[in-house]
């Protein structure tokens, strides 16, 4: 009888299919995974749902409406929903869906790009921190703290009443706000992950201390960051939305959802449209994004 | 006489409720256990063991269900009651002791109030007749000045020390039953020898019902009355425990037993024979005989017919087709079937030496608690994990280092390897110094050295796949040229017995013994001349630990490598070193080949090690040397012979005033000891 003294039997793999379609087949089946796990949650769905809902609005916002959203109109002001107007129109005459569908496009731009820069921010202090300790994590937890120190939203009014108001601007504060959260999640998850025998096994061949924590550390950090750049974006929208209602937030006559709010809640009692239909906006949005993030949480802690 | 049994079980099956459907994790498992009796269960690790212990308490949790059959309890039925009839059942008749003893004790709650709540609650104890009482409990256990205990956190005690406060807890109310869920897996051999003689005493003197499970089959010998063999949810045999060590006729139990190293073997007598594959998952049990696709005996039936559990002898149950052919026959495992392999042969030793480690010392700082101290008013202290050691290895032979956790074992292979910076002496390695950290050795150099560590679960990057990070490897070091790399890896894949779809494949999708073969493929990869195997098998079961000490062999035997092994199982040291270095606290204390550190004469220390090993053999009469207390703190270790405070032979006050004097028992056999050579081989053993 013959047995094979390391105690493996050779299982008989289906034959790998190579090249582009074997790219493709991965690509569909971690798409699927991941669907898997995000259909096992209903808040991640709704979620989702109501995320995905408010993008189409905004990519496809010229065919939801056939109005412009600076397009203003005199002899329609300040009107209820009516046939022509679905949310009526503002105290300029301009429809206030097109401003809302327009609106999303801003929001959902310059809210993701200002958490990618507080991304990128965040990881190039709390990678370095985390993984050489000592003075260096010191130093950058120092300079991180003071920056926490401010309220959120005084930073926000102090960088944007110092550089004006711009989508520019607006960015830059809300990356600069945002960066330390990241940065000490970053630090975290890599002072754990570098005593990992992984870790030691890349020192073992030599690599530089700059791929380890780019390829070793970094994307086994991927599961708590992609959860808390998700959460991040909500805040973002909730901010850009608030530094609008401030009024320094994106330059009239750009749709801005907070900006909506502002130009709208002095004239409520003549007409509650615009700033009703604007919050809604906001809120849903954040809300989506919150709930999508916490259902993409629970169902990723479930199986560790 | 025949008594009523204590606990007994009755064809029961547990399911488990996923998303995809229900899974039956076990089935059809009936036993008794009489008063005064220890039934030990055994089995690798998802065999359904655990669940079997927690169904009895009722512990599944909110997916499990026993969906048939049914237990009793002193003859009463313990399905469907209610919970708060089980919680008083639970703390006052059945009790129960965990793996993990830091986890099982609540880390804010002093000792005695976490012994006194059960009397309290169970018995109406006031708490001054609480108190006396897990004082009375503790001095059954033997813990050593239990007034001073009764007052500390869990943290203040050592690791042995918890699990007897846990098993004092287990005793309070004169439990009927004790459940009992591998109690000294977590612990170090010299501090589970110490807990066994405990358990097996205490079994002795109180009678009390044991349901005692564990993985390790020289464990269960020790306490067990009966054993009951796990296997896939299904128990497959069960018999007294002499029988089943004398006599297995479950393939699976012989199965676990030839895959033991034995301590008693020296290396190159033979090889291990592992279980090939693996446990089925519950939810993909195979047709017919459960055990059928890694059974070596299975004749075509087996595929078809599931067998049931018939009795061969009296007591003597099997669950095997072909159980009566082997009725009679003694070790039917040693049958002509299996071919005894021998080792293969190694090729030419010869006497170079290639690492010399002289008087290496490594010192970590203790962080300073005072203002005082980062201004420089305290003086800096420092843990000595390594402290003075010298040794050298040979070309193309194998150092094994052995000790209790602690001892600086691990801290010396990262020293050697580079991950640790030295803080005084030298180390060698084939004529180039290589004292300095790893990023300041040479690429050439960092090539040579390689290492396998002890987690598989963390051994590898969970990104990348295992082709990825082995081709890392062999880009950085340009083993191979660029457009050869896959190749290369699928050679290396070969040559640690995977097939060449392992290539893509992702670490979540391996096993444990998997993973630890793509890391000894790994290191492999650059070809080194020695590679240093930290634990490479202590977090694996037991047939998958023999495939991976096999394959280190086959690595070293075929490409002449140097290995220096790391472990506390003295067992597995045994089976594949040439040569061993017994460590206690950051010194080495004896030094020697395999033979001679093997059989005496030995370092008290290395006498307590191989008393400690738990064999399996029902009949073996171990010595009842045992070490008390655990490893003194590095910080600032005791002074002349570090290991008098423990040392069961101490001569006296030149024990602790002076550093032992190294003997030289010949052969290069060396021992750190004031006894002199004649009387350390007159040492009662």
């Amino acid at each position: 009888m013959e047995i094979d003294n390391l105690g493996i039997t050779n299982q008989i793999q289906p034959p790998i299919s190579s090249g582009p379609l074997r790219v493709f087949k991965n690509l569909w089946k971690s798409l699927k995974d991941a669907m898997d796990l995000l259909s096992a949650s209903a808040t991640a769905m709704i979620g989702l749902v109501i995320v995905i809902t408010w993008v189409v609005i905004a990519i496809f916002a010229p065919i939801f409406t056939t109005y412009s959203p600076t397009q203003q109109d005199y002899l329609q002001i300040n009107k209820g929903p009516s046939s022509e107007h679905i949310l009526g129109t503002d105290y300029l005459g301009r429809d206030v869906w097109a401003r809302i569908a327009y609106g999303a496009r801003t929001i959902l731009s310059l809210g993701p790009i200002s958490v990618a820069v507080a991304f990128l921010l965040g990881v190039l202090l709390g990678l370095p921190a985390g993984y050489y300790q000592g003075w260096v994590d010191e130093f950058v937890m120092r300079i991180l703290d003071s920056i926490m120190a401010f309220p959120t939203i005084l930073l926000y009014m102090i960088i944007i009443s110092a550089v004006g108001a711009s989508s520019f601007n607006v960015v830059i504060a809300i990356a600069i706000g945002g960066a330390p959260g990241i940065a000490r999640l970053v630090r975290a998850l890599t002072m754990d992950i570098r005593t990992r025998e992984y870790v030691a096994a890349a020192k073992l061949r030599g690599d530089s201390d700059f791929i380890i924590m780019l390829r070793e550390i970094l994307p086994n950090c991927r599961g708590p960051l992609i959860v808390d750049l998700l959460l991040r974006i909500g805040y973002a929208a909730f901010y850009i939305g608030t530094l609008g209602f401030l009024g320094l937030g994106l330059p009239p006559p750009t749709p801005d959802w907070g900006g909506m709010v502002q130009e709208g809640h002095s004239r409520m009692m003549v007409n509650i449209w615009p700033v009703l239909s604007a919050t809604l906006a906001i809120v849903s949005l954040v809300v989506g994004l919150n709930m999508f993030a916490d259902g993409l949480r629970e169902e990723t802690m479930r199986y560790q | 006489m025949e008594q009523s049994p204590i606990l007994s079980l009755r064809n029961v099956a547990i399911s488990y409720k996923t998303r995809q459907r229900d899974i039956q994790a076990v089935r059809d498992v009936s036993f008794d256990i009489i008063r005064g009796e220890n039934l030990g269960l055994v089995g690798e690790s998802g065999c359904g063991k655990s669940t079997v212990a927690f169904s009895i308490v009722n512990f599944l949790g909110r997916n499990g269900k026993i969906t048939h059959g049914d237990i009793f309890f002193k003859g009463e039925q313990l399905l469907n009651r209610s919970e708060k009839e089980l919680r008083q059942l639970r703390g006052a008749d059945i009790s129960m002791v965990y793996q993990e003893p830091m986890s099982a004790l609540n880390p804010s709650m002093r000792i005695q109030d976490q012994l006194a709540e059960s009397l309290i609650t169970h018995r109406g104890l006031p708490k001054n007749q609480a108190f006396a009482e897990s004082i009375a409990t503790l001095k059954k256990v033997y813990m050593p000045d239990p007034e001073a205990v009764m007052l500390r956190y869990p943290h203040q005690l050592s690791g042995g020390q918890q699990q007897r406060v846990l098993i004092a807890m287990a005793m309070l109310n004169n439990p009927s039953l004790l459940i009992m869920d591998e109690p000294t897996t977590a612990l170090d051999v010299t501090v589970e020898a110490a807990v066994l003689d405990l358990i097996a005493e205490l079994q002795e003197r109180y009678q009390t019902a044991t349901l005692y499970i564990s993985h390790n089959l020289g464990v269960v010998a020790r306490v067990s009355h009966k054993v009951a063999v796990m296997y896939a949810g299904e128990i497959v045999e069960l018999a007294d425990t002499r029988t089943i060590y004398r006599n297995p006729i479950h393939p699976y139990t012989m199965g676990l037993m030839r895959c033991l190293p034995d301590v008693d073997a020296p290396k190159g007598t033979r090889i291990l024979q592992p279980i090939k594959g693996r446990v089925p998952s519950p939810a993909n049990l195979p047709q017919g005989c459960i055990f059928y696709p890694r059974c070596t005996f299975a004749i075509s039936d087996c595929e078809s017919k599931h067998p049931d559990l018939v009795e061969v002898s009296k007591g003597h149950q099997a669950r095997c087709l072909r159980s009566l052919e082997w009725k009679d026959v003694k070790m039917a495992w040693e049958m002509e079937e299996i071919e005894k392999q021998p080792c293969p042969g190694r090729t030419i030793l010869d006497d170079k030496t290639i690492l010399n480690v002289k008087q290496v010392k490594v010192y970590y700082p203790v962080p300073f608690k005072t203002v005082g101290g980062f201004i420089g008013l305290e003086k800096r202290r420092f843990v000595h994990a390594v402290d003075n050691v010298s040794f050298m290895i040979q070309h193309g032979r194998t150092l094994g280092i052995v000790g209790e956790s602690g001892c600086g074992k691990s801290t010396l292979a990262k020293a050697i390897v580079g991950l640790e910076p030295l803080s005084g002496g030298k180390i060698d390695f084939l004529g180039l110094d290589i004292s300095q950290p790893i990023n300041r050795r040479t690429k050439a150099t960092i090539k040579e050295i390689q290492m396998v560590f002890q987690d598989p679960n963390g051994v590898l990057n969970p990104s990348y796949s295992v082709g990825d990070q082995i081709a890392f490897s062999l880009r950085r070091f340009k083993t191979v040229p660029a457009n050869q790399v896959r190749i290369e890896v699928e050679r290396l894949l070969q040559a640690v017995k995977l097939d060449a779809s392992y290539y893509s494949r992702l670490p979540r999708q391996l096993s444990g013994g998997e993973k630890q073969r793509i890391g000894i493929a790994r290191a492999i990869s650059t070809n080194p001349a020695m590679v240093v195997c930290d634990e490479p098998v202590s977090a694996l079961d037991v047939s998958v630990q023999a495939a991976v000490l096999n394959l280190l062999l086959e690595i070293q035997n075929s490409s002449n490598t140097t290995m220096i092994l790391i472990s506390h199982d003295l067992s597995s040291v045994r089976f594949f070193a040439d040569d061993v270095a017994v460590m206690y606290l950051g010194r080495v204390v004896e030094i020697g080949s395999c033979e001679s550190i093997y059989q005496p004469p030995n370092h008290p220390y290395t006498i307590a090690l191989l008393a400690a090993v738990p064999r399996p053999d029902p009949d073996l009469v171990t010595s009842q040397i045992r070490l008390s207390g655990n490893v003194p703190s590095a910080v600032n270790p005791p002074s002349g012979c570090r290991f008098n405070t423990r040392c069961p032979f101490k001569i006296g006050d030149i024990c602790e005033k002076e550093e032992p004097p190294q003997r030289d028992m010949g052969n290069g056999h060396l021992i750190f000891c004031h006894y002199s050579p004649e009387d350390l081989s007159n040492l009662k053993v």
